[in-house]
C-alpha cells in the first residue's frame, strides 16, 4: 500500500480521557488521554501509558465524547456568583480567642 | 546430575526464555500497529528482560564461576541456551506475536505461580514478583487473542494460522529436562504434568471466546529441546544480540 | 471551535476579541481548548505541536536500531524504556493537538504522506553504540532546553504535556551522558567510538533549534502569543553553554575550532552552522529521510488490519450488548 491509499474507515480508534489516583484516599485526577477500541483496552492502554513509573493505584477511563464541559462563555454566570459568598468559608466566622473549634 | 547443577540448568532455562522472548518483542519497538500498542509491547519486553536478568543472575551466583547475568546472556553460544523453541521463532505478524505470547504467558503464569511456592527461597522470591507481572501480560495477550479471533475475517484467518504454527511448538513446554526431574523431587520446581492441565484449561477458555480452533492434541516434540537443540532462528538472534558485546570482550558499558 | 478569522477582514467583534486575547497571553495568561483564539494561533499550534509529536515518534527509529544489540542487559532495558517514553511523549502531544479540533488520524496521515515535518535530527543514521550515548546527551539535551521553555507555553494542553515530558525526560539525557562518560574512560576503541559519535552529532544537534533568528519567519509571532518564550538563537546559545563543560568533563572534544569563551558576554562563541546541510535535510534529502518515513508507513500499513479487527470486535460487542439489553 502506498501513501494516501489507506483502507477506508481506518482510524486511530476513539479517544478516552484517563484519570489516575496517585495514592489511596486521594482523588482521581485527569492524567491525559489514550486511543482505544473499547473499555478494556482503554484501561490497559491507560495503565501502560500513564502508570509506567508507578504513578497510580487506580484508574478511570471515560469516552472523551461522554464528557460535558462548561463553556468559556459560561465562566461568568457559572462561577462568579460563588466568589462573593464569604459565609461559605470558615474564615467568615468569629471565634473567641484561644478557643479550639476542632 | 546433582541438585545444584540441576538448579543452575533450570534457572538458565527460565532466564533464557524471557531474554529471547523479550528480544522478539523488542523488535516491535517503533513498528507496532498503533502507538498505544507500541508502548504496551515494550512494557512486556521490559518486564521479561528484567525477569531474565534476575533469573540469570541467580543462576550465575549458584554456579559460582564468577559469571554474572551479562556474561551468561552475551557469552554463551546457541548450544548452551536453554530456552524453549516457541520463544525463539521470528516475531512474524502481529497475530503470531500475540498468539505465541498468549501461549507462553499462560505457561509462564502457572509456572511462576508454582515456583513462588518453591522450596528454594531465592527462586521463589523472583518467581513471586515475576508472576504478578506475568498476570498482566496474560491479560493483555488473552484480550488481544479474542479480538483478533473474533474481529474481522482477515484477523481471524491470520490468528488461526498463527495458532496452528505456534501450537506445533507447545509440546516442548511439557517435556521435563533431566534437571526438572531432579528438582521436582526436591520440591524446588513443579511437576510439568500437573502444569499442563492448568495451562490447557486457561488456553481452552480464551480460545473458545476467540472463535478460533485449537488443534486437538499437543504435537509430538523432539527430545533435545532445552538441552542444546534449537530451531535455526536462535543462532541469528544471538549473533545480533551478542555482536557488540563480543566485539569488545572485557569492556565495560 | 474557534471562529474563522482572516487577518485582512476582521469584524469589529473579532478585532476586540483579538485585542483581549493578545492582552491576556501578553500577561502570561493561559489559553484553554474552548477559549476563543485567533485562527492563526490555532493553526500555528497544530503545526508546531504535531511536528513535535511526529518527531517523538520518528525519533524512536534511530535509537530503536540498537535495542537488539545493546551491549549489556542494563543498557538494553534503559534504551527500551527510553524509546518507549518517546512513544508516550508522541502520544501525549498528539492528544494535546487533538484538543485543537484535529484528529490524530489526520495528523498521522499528514506525516505518512510526507506533508508534515519532524525534527531533521532523526534523519541521521545511528552507526555505532556510541551514537546512542550521543543522542541521549546531545539530542535529548537540546530537546530539554527547548521543552523547558515550552512547559510555560500559553496553550494549556501543550504546557501540561511538556511538564509531564520534562519530568520523564530527565533520565534520557543522563543515561546518554553516562554512556559517553563510560566509553570515554573505556578501551581506546571505545573512546574513539565516543569521539566519532560526538563529531557526527554535534552540528546536527545545534541545527535542532531551527534557523537563526534572522531567518525564522514564525518566531516573532509565536513569542508575541506566548507559545515560545525565547528565540532559536537564544536557546541554541544556552545549549552550547551547558554542553561545553560537560564535554570537557569527560575528555571529549567538540568538533568546532572556533569555540571560544567570551569573558564579556559569559557565553561560548561557536562557529558557523552549515545551513546548506540544514536545508538539504529539512527538504527531505538527508541520509535517512526516506528510510524513516518508509518505516513509519510500513508499521501503519501492516497494522491496519489489527486496528480494524479491534474496532470490528468492539462494534460486535456493542451490538451484542444492545441486543441483550432490549
Amino acid at each position: 500500500m502506498t501513501q494516501g491509499d489507506h483502507p477506508v474507515g481506518d482510524t486511530q480508534w476513539p479517544l478516552w480521557e484517563v484519570f489516575t489516583q496517585s495514592a489511596p484516599g486521594k482523588p482521581h485526577e485527569h492524567a491525559g488521554s489514550v486511543h482505544a477500541p473499547d473499555a478494556e483496552l482503554a484501561l490497559q492502554n491507560a495503565r501502560d501509558v500513564y502508570t509506567r513509573r508507578g504513578e497510580a493505584v487506580s484508574l478511570w477511563v471515560v469516552p472523551a465524547d461522554a464528557i460535558t464541559a462548561s463553556s468559556p462563555s459560561d465562566a461568568g454566570p457559572f462561577f462568579e456568583p460563588g466568589n462573593d459568598k464569604a459565609y461559605r468559608h470558615p474564615q467568615f466566622y468569629k471565634v473567641p480567642r484561644g478557643v479550639k473549634v476542632f | 546430575m546433582d541438585s545444584n547443577a540441576a538448579l543452575v540448568d533450570f534457572l538458565l532455562g527460565l532466564g533464557d526464555d524471557r531474554l529471547v522472548l523479550g528480544h522478539r518483542l523488542s523488535e516491535w519497538c517503533g513498528h507496532a500497529p498503533i502507538l498505544e500498542e507500541d508502548i504496551a509491547l515494550t512494557n512486556i519486553a521490559l518486564d521479561l528482560i528484567g525477569q531474565a536478568t534476575l533469573f540469570l543472575g541467580l543462576a550465575g551466583d549458584i554456579e559460582g564461576k564468577g559469571r554474572d547475568a551479562d556474561a551468561l546472556a552475551y557469552f554463551r553460544s546457541d548450544r548452551e541456551f536453554r530456552n524453549h523453541p516457541l520463544v525463539e521463532l521470528p516475531k512474524g505478524d502481529f497475530a503470531f506475536t500475540i498468539v505465541r505470547q498468549f501461549l507462553f504467558d499462560a505457561f509462564g503464569y502457572h509456572l511462576l505461580q508454582a515456583l513462588a511456592e518453591s522450596a528454594h527461597e531465592g527462586l521463589s522470591g523472583i518467581a513471586g514478583k515475576s508472576a504478578k507481572e506475568t498476570a498482566y501480560h496474560l491479560r493483555h495477550s488473552a484480550e488481544w487473542v479474542v479480538r483478533l479471533g473474533d474481529g474481522t475475517e482477515e484477523s481471524h484467518v491470520r490468528a488461526q494460522s498463527a495458532l496452528d504454527e505456534a501450537w506445533r511448538w507447545t509440546g516442548a513446554l511439557f517435556v521435563p529436562t533431566p534437571a526438572e526431574a531432579v528438582l521436582a523431587e526436591s520440591g524446588v520446581a513443579p511437576d510439568l504434568v500437573g502444569l499442563e492441565s492448568v495451562w490447557r484449561s486457561s488456553v481452552d477458555e480464551v480460545i473458545r471466546n476467540s472463535t478460533l480452533e485449537l488443534p486437538e492434541a499437543l504435537p509430538p516434540t523432539g527430545k533435545g529441546y532445552r538441552r542444546g537443540d534449537h530451531t535455526e532462528h536462535l543462532g541469528t538472534l544471538l549473533a545480533e544480540m551478542q555482536s557488540l558485546a563480543r566485539a569488545h570482550p572485557g569492556a565495560t558499558w | 471551535m474557534p471562529q474563522k478569522n482572516t487577518e485582512s477582514a476582521l469584524s469589529p467583534e473579532d478585532a476586540a476579541r483579538l485585542e483581549a486575547f493578545e492582552a491576556h497571553v501578553g500577561k502570561g495568561g493561559y489559553v484553554e481548548p474552548k477559549d476563543w483564539m485567533p485562527e492563526r494561533y490555532r493553526k500555528q499550534l497544530i503545526r508546531m505541536m504535531s511536528q513535535h509529536a511526529h518527531s517523538e515518534v520518528v525519533g524512536m527509529l534511530p535509537e530503536g536500531n540498537w535495542i537488539t544489540r545493546a551491549p549489556s542487559l542494563r543498557r538494553k532495558m534503559v534504551l527500551l524504556a527510553k524509546v518507549q517514553d518517546e512513544a508516550g511523549h508522541g502520544l501525549y502531544i498528539y492528544c494535546g493537538t487533538e484538543t485543537l479540533g484535529v484528529d490524530r488520524e489526520e495528523l498521522v496521515e499528514a506525516l505518512l504522506a510526507g506533508k508534515a515535518k519532524y525534527s531533521s535530527i532523526f534523519n541521521y543514521p545511528t552507526l555505532t553504540w556510541a551514537d546512542i550515548g550521543a543522542i541521549g546527551w546531545l539530542v535529548d539535551g537540546a530537546a530539554i532546553v527547548n521543552q523547558t521553555m515550552l512547559a510555560k507555553a500559553s496553550y494549556g494542553p501543550y504546557a501540561r504535556a511538556m511538564i509531564r515530558i520534562c519530568k520523564e525526560e530527565n533520565f534520557h539525557k543522563r543515561q546518554g551522558y553516562e554512556i559517553m562518560a563510560t566509553l570515554s574512560k573505556g578501551t581506546p576503541a571505545q573512546k574513539a567510538m565516543a569521539q566519532d559519535a560526538l563529531d557526527r552529532w554535534w552540528w546536527p544537534s545545534l541545527m535542532m533549534f531551527g534557523p537563526s533568528d534572522t531567518n525564522s519567519p514564525n518566531s516573532a509571532e509565536l513569542i508575541k502569543w506566548g507559545v515560545k518564550k525565547k528565540t532559536n538563537d537564544e536557546l541554541r546559545q544556552r545549549f552550547v553553554d551547558l554542553t561545553v563543560p560537560q564535554a570537557e568533563a569527560i575528555g571529549l572534544t567538540l568538533p568546532d575550532p572556533d569555540l571560544r569563551y567570551d569573558e564579556e558576554t559569559k557565553h561560548w562563541n561557536f562557529g558557523e552552522i552549515d545551513w546548506d546541510e540544514f536545508w538539504t535535510v529539512v527538504k527531505g534529502n538527508g541520509p535517512c529521510n526516506k528510510e524513516r518515513l518508509e518505516a513509519r508507513r510500513r508499521a501503519h500499513d501492516d497494522g491496519a488490519w489489527v486496528r480494524a479487527a479491534a474496532e470490528a470486535y468492539a462494534a460486535k460487542r456493542n451490538g451484542h450488548n444492545r441486543a441483550t439489553a432490549a
